[in-house]
């Protein structure tokens, strides 16, 4: 951490008021990311500060890093430099919300939380549902990209974000999109946003498309002995007419975490007993609709199931929101879990979903890693390895592994990341997989939005 | 033009594939738009090679160059507006992969977006995007103008189907962008480049997802006395968080063009028609189709008919489908808009449409996707009359001014282009626009590419050239939102 000038300091408290700089080092211990501490915090309270910020923080070659929640900041590898954290949590106003439109303009310090009571009283939701879900805010779950159970019906933030305002890295408040549901006017600037980690702009203010709550959620689940039968379940929904809100493949492994001592610091409900079986891989279906469609639900989930080989059963009533919060809170418990929790990001083709969770877990087995997988049935795989420690022993079975499931993926014809690992493990595993990726484009695109390379310097792929 | 340019495009494609003298390029002047500019050569390359080799021709010569794929565009996107070369792709129109078990496919540019569908109706799936024009337009045009439809209110536009591209830079070079799987690692370059209006690159291969066809449809034409009955049926239905398929509606004026024209039986004497689809798991939509049924009979609905059969269905969305078509036939021209409204707005607003008619004088026809507030009012006029095409404007402008007051926007799936181009100010500010100018300059630096489109230029409208056109020309159904 590199103290901030006297001259600086004054700058900074002209520009939000002196009660609104932090400078204690005490105080900076949560705005740290990566163990990097920054010199001074700031909460701006409108965009006009943001902006002005932003270009003094260009004047004096500052690195700035915007957040809120606090909850993902460890996604990414760690900034080149980090002088101003920049707390967005006094940006929290509803701007607009017309729930006959079905449309909601928020600041981006919003909690996600607090939002969905608001909502909630208007029968709508908005389908963000990312880890860390009770301390999140909208702002961070779209710069940090986190997907959520939720995508299977709803799709990501890029399906249902209508527009956004932004500083850019020279300070200039733009915007992108609009609060209408359907709109092409400019360039979806916006999407850019969703997932950069904020190293192309602050986000200030969101818009969305909401959706009405559903009516009636059940759960559902199956159990299969092997994980080529678990895999065959979604496919075979994919073919059905059923359309469910989530569909989930959960690993044996699952279901230690989920009845864990972590698992239940994290998402207080107690887990339903025997939904899970240590011996058993698992597929999650949620569904929702009137009293007809869930008994279609019901009996056609059933049949499939038997039909790859498991055996189903509804979930009880009571014990949804545990279930469901622990499929969402996945990467939280994986974290709490183990002392030095990876967690890998597969994105494949459904079909091969089987082939990759073979790959995990040979190699997991192979470097004597305990393992638990939870994936989309669209073709997302969240792998948990969880050492026992953190040690250099550890460290070097973490970055075997992990080597050696980045190639199978990319055999695959699919993608890796490992969006959370150990700090000091950083320097070692291949963060942004293993680097295969033509980056000249997302260049150009971080050349234009923050030129100087004051936003988030360093933490996006490949070092952008 | 340069004749070295004419002569190295005919040795790169072969005489056939290069037009040039004046009669062959007046078909090219055009797409669905009321828009013109001539393009200086047209050319159609065959494979991913030609397309790079034409961009470095471009270069060499320091020539403009634009991509168009079927030409039904509605904003001049694919016009060459300041000449140059056209590439047209409809000979790279090959179905390239269909992966049924990942619902997948990938095409080349100028495949026709229903023969996609068509392709993998066999296995139960559908490129879900539908614009009116789908019988003719292409992919590739498609994902340059990030097209919509009747039926994307419940699935979305094209971007929400597309997953990757390959593609030629303004440099030459080729990149792929996207991934077959989802969440590519990186920035979304995808979100940026579909519907980036041919400004950023030329597309030659494209990954989409295909969609299941709904097990049961059910389609609805719900008769109303008064326009506001009818819209005040979309502001309830949407607030009562039923999403249809499709919730489309024509006034009275446009149902009489329509019904003159097909013949699918629509009413003559009402004030507007909803024409409604709810589909999915048979218990969902024949629930929902009850619901329908009953906002619409309670916002005092004169009548609601469902469907009976496939055959009734098609015939009801033959009449929408063919809509602009139909008024062609009574206009000399038509001024078509894309304004994008709240859905809670659309009483006031059909209301000021109504008025703004009134006041210019032109008779406006409203067929439009009503589910998510995207108007497309028909001002009809004469482009033969300077004095005419002056007011058509200013009706328009005012029109589009509403729109923006009420929270909307300037396009909802038409584009920009070189129509609305001057528009853009209304909803950005100059620091916004060169913003988004240095994404474009990011990768089309010289600007090569469709030039002078989306961004606001210093040419007026007064440049912009009309022409009546010949109604024999306008095949039913293509000349569509």
């Amino acid at each position: 951490m590199t103290v901030l000038s006297a001259i600086a300091h004054s700058r900074l408290a002209d520009l939000v008021g002196p009660q609104r700089v932090i400078t204690d080092p005490a105080q900076l211990v949560p705005y740290e990311v990566d163990a990097m501490r920054p010199s001074a915090a700031l909460r701006p309270e409108s965009i006009a500060q943001i902006s002005e910020i932003v270009k003094f923080a260009v004047s004096e070659k500052l690195a700035i890093v915007a957040t809120s929640g606090r909850t993902k900041l460890n996604i990414g590898l760690p900034p080149r430099h980090y002088d101003l954290a920049l707390d967005m949590s006094s940006l929290r106003k509803i701007i607009a919300y017309d729930p006959g439109d079905l449309t909601l303009s928020v600041e981006a310090g919003i909690p996600l939380a607090a939002l969905g009571h608001v909502l909630a009283e208007h029968r709508q939701f908005l389908p963000l549902a990312v880890p860390y879900h009770s301390q999140t805010t909208v702002g961070g779950a779209i710069a940090s990209g986190v997907d959520g159970p939720l995508r299977q019906l709803y799709g990501i933030a890029r399906d249902f974000l209508l527009g956004i305002e932004f500083v850019t890295g020279e300070g200039v408040p733009a915007k992108s999109g609009g609060r209408v549901v359907k709109n092409v006017t400019g360039y979806d600037i916006h999407k850019l946003m969703i997932g950069a980690l904020g190293t192309l702009g602050v986000i200030t203010r969101l818009n969305f498309k909401t959706f009405p709550l559903p009516i009636q959620s059940r759960g559902f689940v199956a159990r299969f002995p092997s994980a080529q039968q678990a895999c065959e379940m979604p496919s075979r929904i994919a073919r059905s007419p059923l359309a469910p809100m989530t569909t989930e493949i959960l690993s044996p492994g699952v279901t230690e975490l989920f009845e864990s001592e972590a698992a239940s610091q994290i998402a207080s409900d107690p887990m339903p007993a025997n939904v899970l079986s240590p011996a058993e891989w698992a597929v999650s279906v949620g569904f929702a609709g009137n009293e007809k469609a869930r008994n279609r639900y019901l009996s056609d989930l059933q049949r499939i199931a038997e039909e790859c080989g498991g055996h189903g059963f509804l979930v009880q009533e009571k014990s949804l929101a545990a279930a469901f919060a622990r499929k969402r809170e996945f990467v939280p418990i994986a974290l709490a879990f183990s002392p030095a929790a990876t967690i890998i990001k597969i994105n494949i083709l459904p079909s091969k979903l089987n082939d990759a969770f073979a790959a995990a877990q040979k190699t997991a087995e192979a470097n004597s890693l305990q393992w638990a997988a939870l994936a989309r049935g669209l073709g997302i795989i969240y792998l948990a390895l969880l050492p026992a420690a953190s040690d250099d022993e550890n460290r070097q079975r973490v970055l075997n592994a992990t080597n050696a499931i980045h190639e199978a993926c990319a055999n695959l014809g699919g993608q890796s990341t490992i969006p959370w690992c150990p700090t000091p493990w950083k320097k070692n595993l291949k963060i942004w997989g293993p680097g295969n990726l033509d980056l000249s484009q997302m260049q150009k695109i971080k050349n234009v939005f923050d030129p100087q390379g004051v936003l988030s310097p360093g933490r996006f792929v490949g070092g952008i | 033009m340069k004749p070295e340019l004419l002569r190295d495009l005919k040795s790169l494609l072969g005489d056939s594939a290069v037009l040039h003298r004046p009669e062959e390029l007046l078909l090219y002047e055009y797409d669905g738009s009321v828009e013109i500019a001539r393009p200086t050569c047209v050319v159609f390359p065959s494979t991913t090679a030609h397309v790079q080799r034409i961009m470095q021709l471009a270069n060499q010569y320091q020539t403009p160059i634009v991509g168009r794929g079927a030409g039904t565009g509605l904003s001049g996107g694919a016009l060459a507006r300041n000449g140059g070369i056209l590439a047209v792709f409809s000979h790279m129109n090959r179905i390239l992969n269909i992966d049924i078990e990942n619902q997948r496919a990938t095409v080349q540019p100028g495949v026709v977006n229903s023969d996609l569908s068509a392709a993998v109706a066999h296995a139960g799936l559908h490129f879900a995007p539908d614009p009116s024009s789908q019988k003719a337009c292409t992919i590739g045009g498609n994902v340059s103008e990030n097209s919509g439809g009747p039926h994307t209110l419940a699935y979305g536009v094209t971007t929400n189907h597309t997953l990757s591209l390959e593609a030629v830079l303004p440099s030459g070079e080729l990149v792929r962008i996207g991934s077959s799987p989802l969440d590519p690692t990186g920035y979304d370059l995808m979100g940026l480049f579909v519907g980036s209006e041919g400004t950023l690159a030329l597309i030659t291969e494209i990954t989409v997802k295909l969609t299941r066809l709904p097990e049961t449809v059910k389609t609805l034409l719900a008769v109303f006395e008064t326009l506001d009955d009818a819209t005040e049926t979309v502001v309830d239905i949407t607030a009562r968080g039923i999403t249809p398929a499709a919730c489309e509606m024509l006034d009275g004026w446009t149902l009489r063009a329509v019904e003159a024209y097909v013949h699918a039986g629509f009413p003559l004497d009402c004030a507007a028609v909803l024409l409604l689809e709810v589909d999915g798991l048979k218990e969902v939509a024949e629930q929902h189709a009850e619901d329908v049924a009953e906002i619409c009979r309670n916002h005092h609905a004169r009548e609601v008919r469902v469907a009976r059969d496939a055959r009734e269905r098609d015939l009801l969305w033959k009449g929408r489908k063919n809509a602009f078509g139909a008024v062609g036939r009574l206009s000399p021209t038509y001024y078509v808009q894309d304004g994008v409204i709240p859905r809670t707005k659309l009483p006031v607003t059909l209301r000021r449409i109504d008025e703004i008619g009134k006041k210019y004088g032109f008779q406006i026809g409203n067929i439009f996707h009503a589910g998510n507030g995207n108007l497309h009012p028909l001002i009809l006029f004469d482009a033969r009359d300077p004095e005419q095409f002056r007011r058509v404007i200013a009706a328009s402008d005012e029109i589009i001014k509403f729109c923006i007051e009420m929270g909307g926007s300037i396009t909802g799936e038409h584009g920009v282009g070189m129509e609305k181009d001057r528009l853009m100010p209304l909803l950005f500010t100059d620091a916004e626009l060169d913003v988004m100018r240095r994404v474009r300059d990011a990768f089309n630096p010289a600007g090569i590419l469709n030039p002078d489109k989306i961004f606001p230029t210093k040419k007026g409208c007064g440049e912009i050239h009309v022409r009546p056109l010949p109604q024999s020309s306008v095949p039913a159904g293509f000349r569509n939102a």
